[in-house]
């Protein structure tokens, strides 16, 4: 008898597939890896052979550098790869740009990790494919029924309202410097904000290769460009840990804004001085994270990080057995 | 309800009061009547419902979902309304979202069974956790978002153009939802006339003087001099049968302090000082706080605490509105009134005589023995001077005793908010002690946040990045030794005794006068100089 474990168990360096030697997004250099996502504690430089999707691949190469690791392969989404007796195919998992659920096949058995995920449209990337599959093993990072990610399009209604009724201050949009960025570039170009956005340095060359990828941002400049008085009314994009640096000084009174879904909880919001939270995220809530498993019915669900214990609660509420498993090294915020 | 509730949420995460009051300016702009009567009801204050108990929501609440997964919720959330509003599950369709005025006339009228109802049918059928959350915000009353009643109001000043005081002055006549005075301030309609017995009459407020430039051509003979008491400035106002106490912003405190209105006997409206008096003496400002904030005295409480108004003007006399007098005239008919009511509960503010503004300067420097050791000052008033609401330039001036001044040591530093979100701008600042063992050490006495200009705030911003030991989420403790440290010249009003603090003592209205680059940290001021000064000030 098969157990999944044979095929794929949890250890230090990550989740490690032993009929076909490789990890998945270790965070620690290994000889073979399966990275699903660009975000850097998923995908670490430094490991042997890399199997990727391309624009992964073009992730980790503009973040590290083109020598990351010793040898790269590149999977399109669909494109089934043999690893000794194992196949992997991966699939779109709606997180960020290449983004893609490792789906592992092996002696009639089939389990599929997602990654990072979500389930909602995301202009910057194709949407999440749902396996049938016999253990599907989901991410937990707002497994919490208080997580429930409001329609993104109010969240960016909000944010334009602010600017027009506040033309003389300027409106920083703290977003992670992958994915979410441009997610939000586009959202407002889409919500028919045609006018430069301005955007931090740290963000120059994520926005580049999204451009590189297809993905229209619009007229953008940096933010050092303008006079103080010129950023008035405007709208500036930047990584969240500028919003309370001295960098946010040479705007005139900015509106701190944060795209994140811990902008829910009210508490974070205060702590960090945000004034405009915008309930934004690349992560699957509560209802799509309950909704994915219950479309699902894998035999077998296991969690990973994030809040393992509600998530397995709902499961077996449902009668779907599913255990935590303990991967340590992943951020437990969206932040990097 | 979903633009109510966002502009609670946008008003309780926003410092700048410039900004709350664009918000609710445009939001009351913007909204259509009845709701935006009731929602100014809300942020002033005046609604209050007792038919639905917060406790009931969370029967509610676990009656429909898992209780252990509610636990684990708003254990991560920490405030009960707020979890409840995220985790409700919503049906959407399965009701029509409720219109703000529809959910305030029911919260009014209806039974406590049938508030619940309501309740749960309202949550199941909005959308946003945002307007759940302003909806259990609303029905317990307590809306905590950082808006005052004078805010608000001043919001809806702004929105018709006009002067903040013609709101004040008509508020008690008005009554929620407001129709006549939005259709005032949209130039619909004459403006709603005030007449309502023992109102609120807005307050003539003083400048302060500027001493280098006001006196040279200020006549001495032409102003009255009064000591400017420690309290709180109050109206008493008796008038068609009704008694009512106010705030000097035109808050309803009757209830709190019935033995001063007791004490008005005949119909009049007077201007004075909150006090506890006892046996004829001023009591610390700390005995007045014993009185303040509760919703009820009991005897004991008012036998402990006597309060008093020490009076200094009066605008209505029986029928007769006398505003418009000048303040000698005011003054006199004053006098008159406070001998006829004869109670230890209303005495006067007596007139402190004067011939130059040497002699005065003399007076606030040494005041006499008594009551003026501890008044915060001198007041000044014309006395041709008529009863101007606001803050009209010239009539009346403050002239505050020189602060009390101290060299205490910054040792921790928190982020503001706002426009200063990034920068560290809440001080505070120690003096030294010494531990059992005899070893020196700081001991926190105060914080402030102002005094200091933007050039300033630079620069403390640099010296608290430059020489941080620790990080405690927004705030950072900064190094402070005796050979290293800054050292902030604190000016404050007053000393009170504080179990609060480590230190043992609280100070009134601390603030940065001067940063002392020059000054070694080491020596700064000891504590025992602020416990002398405490001593003095008690056994005055």
């Amino acid at each position: 008898m098969i157990r999944p474990q044979d095929l794929l168990c949890p250890k230090a360096e990550g989740l490690y597939c032993a009929p076909g030697d490789f990890y998945i997004d270790p965070v620690r250099p290994v000889e073979r890896a399966v990275i699903t996502h660009g975000h850097a504690d998923h995908a670490r430089a430094g490991h042997g052979a890399v199997l990727a999707t391309p624009e992964t691949l073009d992730i980790m190469g503009e973040r590290y550098g083109l020598d990351f690791a010793r040898s790269k392969q590149a999977a399109a989404y669909g494109e089934a790869v043999d690893r000794d007796a194992v196949q992997v195919t991966l699939v779109p998992a709606g997180h960020v740009l290449g983004s893609a659920q490792a789906v592992v096949r092996w002696k009639g058995l089939t389990m599929v990790v997602s990654g990072d995920y979500k389930r909602r449209r995301d202009p910057t990337c194709p949407p999440f494919e749902p396996v049938t599959c016999d253990v599907f093993i989901s991410e937990a990072t707002f497994a919490l029924p208080v997580f429930r990610h409001p329609d993104d399009k109010d969240e960016i209604a909000r944010l334009l309202r602010s600017v027009a009724q506040f033309p003389e201050r300027s409106h920083i949009v703290g977003a992670y410097a992958l994915g979410k960025a441009q997610r939000i570039i586009r959202l407002l170009r889409e919500a028919g904000w045609d006018r430069t956005i301005y955007v931090h340095g740290a963000l120059e060359r994520l926005n580049a290769l999204y451009t590189r990828h297809g993905i229209d941002l619009g007229p953008l400049a940096p933010a050092t460009t303008a006079k103080k008085a010129d950023f008035a009314g405007q709208v500036i994009v930047a990584p969240p840990s500028a919003l309370q640096d001295r960098w946010s000084r040479r705007f005139p009174e900015p509106v701190a804004a944060f795209a994140s879904g811990w902008m829910q909880i009210r508490a974070r919001a205060k702590q960090r001085g945000v004034e405009l939270p915008l309930v934004i995220s690349d992560h699957a809530d509560w209802d799509e994270l309950t909704a994915t498993v219950d479309e699902l019915r894998p035999g077998e669900l296991w969690i990973t990080h994030g809040r393992e214990e509600a998530l397995a609660r709902w499961a077996s509420l449902h009668d779907i057995p599913a255990r935590a498993l303990a991967l340590v090294g992943y951020e437990d915020d969206e932040e990097e | 309800m979903r633009a109510f509730a966002e502009l609670l949420d946008r008003l309780s995460l926003t410092s700048s009061r410039n900004a709350k009051l664009t918000m609710v300016r445009d939001y009351l702009r913007d909204t259509p009547d009845p709701d935006r009567g009731w929602a100014l009801a809300a942020l002033t204050g005046d609604l209050s419902f007792d038919a639905a108990k917060p406790a009931f929501i969370r029967k509610a609440v676990e009656a429909r979902m898992d209780p252990q997964l509610f636990w684990w919720s708003y254990d991560y959330v920490g405030d009960l309304a707020e979890a409840v509003s995220l985790v409700w599950p919503a049906r959407p369709g399965a009701n029509r979202e409720p219109e703000l005025s529809e959910v305030i006339e029911a919260l009014r009228t209806a039974s406590r069974g049938e508030v619940q109802t309501l309740i749960e049918g309202w949550l199941d059928a909005m959308r946003e956790p945002r307007e759940r959350w302003a909806l259990l915000k609303l029905m317990t009353g307590a809306l905590r978002v950082g808006m005052t009643a004078r805010l608000a109001k001043r919001a809806a000043a702004e929105m018709g153009g006009v002067d903040p005081a013609e709101i004040e002055e008509l508020w008690h006549a008005l009554e929620a939802p407001y129709e006549d005075l939005f259709a005032w301030l949209e130039g619909r309609s004459e403006k709603p006339t005030a007449e309502h017995p023992a109102r609120f009459r807005p307050v003539m407020l003083a400048q302060a003087i500027d001493e280098a430039v006001d006196f040279a051509k200020l006549d001495p003979g032409a102003y009255a001099a009064e000591w400017k008491w420690d309290g709180i400035r109050v109206q008493a106002a008796h008038e068609g049968g009704v008694r009512r106490l106010y705030t000097r912003t035109g808050d309803d405190i009757s209830r709190t302090f019935p033995d001063v209105l007791d004490a008005l006997e005949d119909e009049a409206v007077i201007d004075g000082e909150l006090l506890v008096i006892r046996d004829g003496q001023v009591a610390p400002f700390a005995d007045l706080q014993q009185r303040l904030n509760r919703k009820t005295v009991d005897a004991k409480l008012m036998a402990a605490f006597p309060a008093a108004i020490r009076a200094y003007d009066i605008l209505q006399i029986g029928p007769e509105d006398t505003r418009s007098l000048p303040f000698a005239e005011r003054r006199r008919r004053l006098e008159a009134f406070v001998a006829k009511e004869s109670s230890p509960r209303i005495d006067l503010s007596p007139v402190q005589p004067f011939e130059t503004w040497a002699d005065l300067a003399g007076l606030r420097a040494t005041p006499p023995p008594g009551d003026p050791q501890i008044a915060e000052g001198l007041m000044l008033k014309r006395w041709d001077s008529e009863y101007i609401a606001g803050r009209p330039k010239g009539p009346w001036f403050k002239w505050k005793r020189d602060p009390f001044l101290v060299d205490a040591v910054l040792m921790y530093a928190q982020r503001g908010h706002g426009k200063r979100s990034s920068y560290y701008s809440d001080y505070t600042f120690g003096v030294w002690t010494q531990d059992p063992a005899g070893q020196r050490l700081l001991t926190p006495v105060g914080k402030a946040y102002f005094g200091f200009t933007d050039e300033e705030l630079l620069q403390i911003d640099k010296f608290v990045r430059d020489n941080t030991v620790e990080r405690f989420g927004p705030v950072r403790s900064v190094r402070a030794e005796p050979h290293h440290g800054l050292v902030f010249e604190v000016a404050f009003e007053g000393l009170q005794r504080s179990a609060r603090h480590k230190s043992g003592v609280a100070m009134r209205f601390p603030r940065i006068n001067r940063i002392r680059w020059d000054k070694p940290a080491g020596e700064a001021d000891e504590l025992e100089a602020l416990e002398r000064l405490l001593t003095q000030m008690e056994g005055r």
